[in-house]
C-alpha cells in the first residue's frame, strides 16, 4: 500500500524531527545523467519526495519551475525515463509524482497506475486536476494502492474544502498562497489557515509554495506535519550548491 | 441569448467528450462565480439591452451579408460574405471582448487581463476597457509583438497595458499561459477577459454565445437576400471563436454543412502547422479537453503559421465535439494557399482580409470545386490592414 507508506512517511518523520521536509525535484533536473544519485542523496535525508515530471505549459508554476521544467525536457526526461529512474533508485524516502495531467494521459491512466506501483512510486499530485475531474483517476490510483494527492487553498471555500480532503489520499497538499509556485506567504494568516484545514481531516497536512528557509519550516512546526521545498530546492541546484546541506540547512 | 447547439455544454462544461475544468485548485471558486454571474447577465433583460445597445452603436452591428458576385463567377458558387471585418477595432473579437467587459464591470472586476495573438483581442479587449473606463493588462508572446507591432501601439493607444512574454514559444500559448498565471496570483480581484472559444468550463460556451450574434445575424440575412438558408458556413479555425459562433445558429439546420479550415503552415508534419483537428489527439491543455498538437509523451508541440491568429496548439472542445459527430468537417489550407487566396478576394471583391480569414477563403475555394452551383456563406472574421508588413516580406504587397 504506496498511499499508506507515504501517509506514515509524512507522519513518522525520520531522526524524531517535529515536521516531514519533502523537497521537490524536477526529474532530470540539472542533469538527466546525475539524476539518479541526486535522487539517492536527497531521499537519504528527506522523509518524501516531490519528483516533477516536467511539461511545457506549467500554467501554475513561477519562472524557477518553468525553467528547470524546460532544461529538463531539453535533457529528454520522459515520464517512462522518470518511472525506470525511480524503480532503480534505492532510498527510504516515499516518491510522489507531481505531474500536469496532459503527460499522464498521454502515458495512458491505465498503463500508468501499473507501472507507477511497480516502480515504487506512492501516489500522484496533479495540480491542474481538481475534484471535479478526478474521479477516473483517483479509482485507478486505489486499485492499485496508490495515493492521489489533493491540493487546497486559502480561497477554497470551507464547505469544498471538506469534499476536496474527503477525496484526497496519502496526505492534503495545502497550497499556502493564491499564486504560482515560488511567491511568499503572509504567516499570520498562515497559521490560521492551516489549522482550519487540520481540523476537517484526518490526513496529515504539508504546506507547500514560498517555503525558503529554516525560519519558514520552524514556523510551521505543531500546525503542519510535512513542510514541500520546491523553488528554494531548484534555485540551491541551480546556483550548485550542495543539496543534502541546503536541506540540512531547513532543519533547526 | 442561446446558441441552441443540442444542449451542450452539459453541467460539468463538456460537449461530448471535450471540455471540462482542468485548472487548478485556486481558479476554482473564480469560475464557477463567473459561470453563474454570465448565466444570469445572459438571461438579464437590461445587460442584454446595454449588450445590444453597444454592439449597435459602438461596434456597428448588425455587419452586412455582401454578395461577391465576381467571386462566385470565378468559384462557379453563389458567395456570401459575412463582414466581421467591418466592425468596430476591424474583426469579429470584439463581440466577446465587448460582452465579457461589460460583464467584468458587472461584477465589480478591480483589472482585467487578456491575452491575444494576431493581437485582433488584445485590441478588442483594450478598446472595451477604455469605452468602460477599466483598466487592461495584454499578455502577448514577443514573437507576436514583433510581427504584429501595429495592433501593439493600437493597444497602448486605448490605455492597454502590454506585456510581452518570452517563455515557452513566445506566440499565443506561452500568451495563454502567463495570463493564467497573473489570474492565478489574483482570482477574486481578476477578470480573465479570454478570447477564443478555448480554456475551461465556462469559457467555451461564454465566448460561443458571444459569438453567436455573427450566425444569428447570417441566418436572417442569408434568408433575406436569397430566401433560403447557405449550402455551407465556412471559417478559419485557430481556437475557433468566428468560426464556433458562425456555426453555432446553424448546427441544427441539417441541410446546412458547416466547414472549418485550420492553419495548414508550411506541411504536414510536426511543428510544421497548427492544423489541430485535422492532426492532433486530444489532451488536455490551458484547462480543456480538447485536440491538440503534442507528442507521444503529451508534451505541447510548437506550431507554424503565417498567421498568428492561428498559430495556437490547441482547438475549441465544442469543435472537438462537432468534428468527433461528424456534424462539422475541418480541413487545413497551407501558408501559400491562404496566401494566394487573400490576393484573389483583395482582386476580385475589393476586400483585404485577415491572413487568419484567407484560410477560410483557400477552405471554401476547394469546397466550390466539389460543389458547383450551391451557395458558399464565408465567415470575413477580420481585415487585413494589420497584415501588410507581413505580406510586403513575403512577397504579397509589392
Amino acid at each position: 500500500m504506496s498511499a499508506a507508506r507515504l501517509e506514515a512517511a509524512i507522519r513518522n518523520p525520520r531522526g524524531g524531527h517535529g515536521i516531514a521536509l519533502m523537497p521537490y525535484l524536477t526529474a532530470g533536473y540539472p542533469e538527466r545523467e546525475g539524476f539518479p544519485e541526486l535522487l539517492a542523496r536527497v531521499g537519504a535525508i528527506a522523509d518524501a519526495i516531490e519528483i516533477g515530471v516536467p511539461f511545457t505549459d506549467p500554467m501554475a508554476d513561477g519562472t524557477t519551475i518553468q525553467e528547470t521544467s524546460r532544461r529538463a525536457l531539453e535533457n529528454g526526461v520522459t515520464l517512462p525515463w522518470i518511472l525506470d529512474t525511480v524503480k532503480h533508485t534505492e532510498t527510504p524516502a516515499a516518491c510522489v509524482l507531481m505531474s500536469y495531467f496532459n503527460p499522464l494521459l498521454a502515458y495512458g491512466l491505465e498503463r500508468l497506475v501499473v507501472d507507477a506501483a511497480d516502480a515504487g512510486v506512492c501516489g500522484f499530485i496533479v495540480p491542474d486536476l481538481p475534484l471535479e475531474e478526478a474521479g477516473p483517476f483517483r479509482e485507478l490510483c486505489e486499485a492499485q494502492g496508490l495515493a492521489l494527492v489533493m491540493l487546497v487553498t486559502p480561497v477554497t471555500a470551507p464547505e469544498r474544502l471538506k469534499r476536496v480532503c474527503a477525496a484526497s489520499s496519502g496526505f492534503v497538499y495545502a497550497v499556502t498562497v493564491t499564486g504560482v509556485t515560488g511567491t511568499s506567504a503572509d504567516p499570520a494568516q498562515l497559521v490560521a489557515y492551516l489549522t482550519r484545514l487540520r481540523a476537517v481531516t484526518n490526513l496529515p497536512v504539508c504546506a507547500g509554495f514560498g517555503i525558503r528557509s529554516r525560519e519558514d519550516v520552524a514556523r510551521l512546526e505543531g500546525v503542519a506535519h510535512g513542510a514541500i521545498v520546491g523553488t528554494a530546492m531548484l534555485d540551491a541546484l541551480r546556483d550548485g550548491r550542495d543539496p543534502v546541506r541546503f536541506l540540512e540547512s531547513l532543519r533547526s | 441569448m442561446t446558441g441552441g447547439v443540442g444542449g451542450y455544454p452539459d453541467a460539468r462544461g463538456r460537449f461530448g467528450a471535450f471540455g471540462g475544468r482542468y485548472v487548478p485548485e485556486t481558479l476554482m471558486g473564480a469560475l464557477k462565480r463567473l459561470e453563474s454571474e454570465a448565466r444570469e447577465a445572459l438571461a438579464d433583460a437590461s445587460f442584454l439591452a446595454r449588450l445590444d445597445a453597444e454592439l449597435d452603436r459602438w461596434v456597428g452591428r448588425p455587419s452586412p451579408l455582401t454578395p461577391a458576385p465576381r467571386l462566385s463567377a470565378a468559384w462557379g458558387v453563389e458567395v456570401l460574405l459575412k463582414r466581421e471585418d467591418l466592425n468596430h477595432t476591424g474583426a469579429h473579437k470584439i463581440n466577446n471582448a465587448l460582452g465579457q467587459a461589460l460583464l467584468a464591470q458587472k461584477m465589480g472586476a478591480k483589472r482585467i487581463v487578456a491575452e491575444t495573438g494576431a493581437g485582433q483581442h488584445g485590441v478588442a479587449s483594450a478598446a472595451a476597457c477604455a469605452r468602460l473606463g477599466m483598466g487592461c493588462r495584454v499578455y502577448m508572446g514577443a514573437v507576436d509583438v514583433e510581427r504584429q507591432a501595429p495592433n501593439v501601439a493600437r493597444m497602448k493607444l486605448f490605455g492597454a497595458e502590454v506585456v510581452p512574454v518570452t517563455a515557452g514559444d513566445a506566440t499565443l500559448r506561452a500568451a495563454i499561459d502567463e495570463a493564467m498565471r497573473d489570474w492565478v496570483s489574483d482570482p477574486l480581484g481578476t477578470f480573465y477577459l479570454l478570447g477564443s472559444a478555448v480554456g475551461p468550463h465556462p469559457y467555451p460556451w461564454l465566448v460561443r454565445e458571444l459569438q453567436s450574434v455573427i450566425g444569428r445575424e447570417a441566418r436572417q440575412q442569408a434568408l433575406a437576400t436569397t430566401g433560403r438558408l447557405p449550402d455551407v458556413v465556412v471559417a478559419c479555425v485557430g481556437g475557433g471563436s468566428n468560426a464556433i459562433g458562425a456555426f453555432a445558429p446553424f448546427v441544427e439546420d441539417d441541410a446546412v454543412a458547416l466547414l472549418g479550415v485550420e492553419a495548414g503552415g508550411s506541411g504536414p508534419g510536426l511543428g510544421q502547422h497548427a492544423a489541430t483537428i485535422v492532426h492532433g489527439r486530444p489532451g488536455v491543455l490551458h484547462g480543456t479537453y480538447s485536440q491538440l498538437l503534442q507528442d507521444e509523451h503529451g508534451q505541447i508541440h510548437e506550431t507554424h503559421s503565417v498567421s498568428a491568429g492561428l498559430d495556437y496548439p490547441g482547438v475549441g472542445p465544442e469543435h472537438a465535439h462537432l468534428a468527433a459527430t461528424g456534424r462539422a468537417t475541418y480541413t487545413a489550407a497551407t501558408d501559400t494557399e491562404a496566401l494566394d487566396a487573400l490576393e484573389e478576394v483583395a482582386r476580385m471583391e475589393g476586400i483585404l482580409v485577415a491572413l487568419e480569414t484567407a484560410h477560410a477563403f483557400a477552405g471554401a475555394r476547394v469546397w466550390a470545386a466539389a460543389n458547383p452551383g450551391k451557395t458558399v456563406l464565408i465567415c470575413v472574421s477580420g481585415r487585413g490592414d494589420k497584415d501588410l508588413g507581413i505580406l510586403q516580406s513575403v512577397g504579397r504587397a509589392g
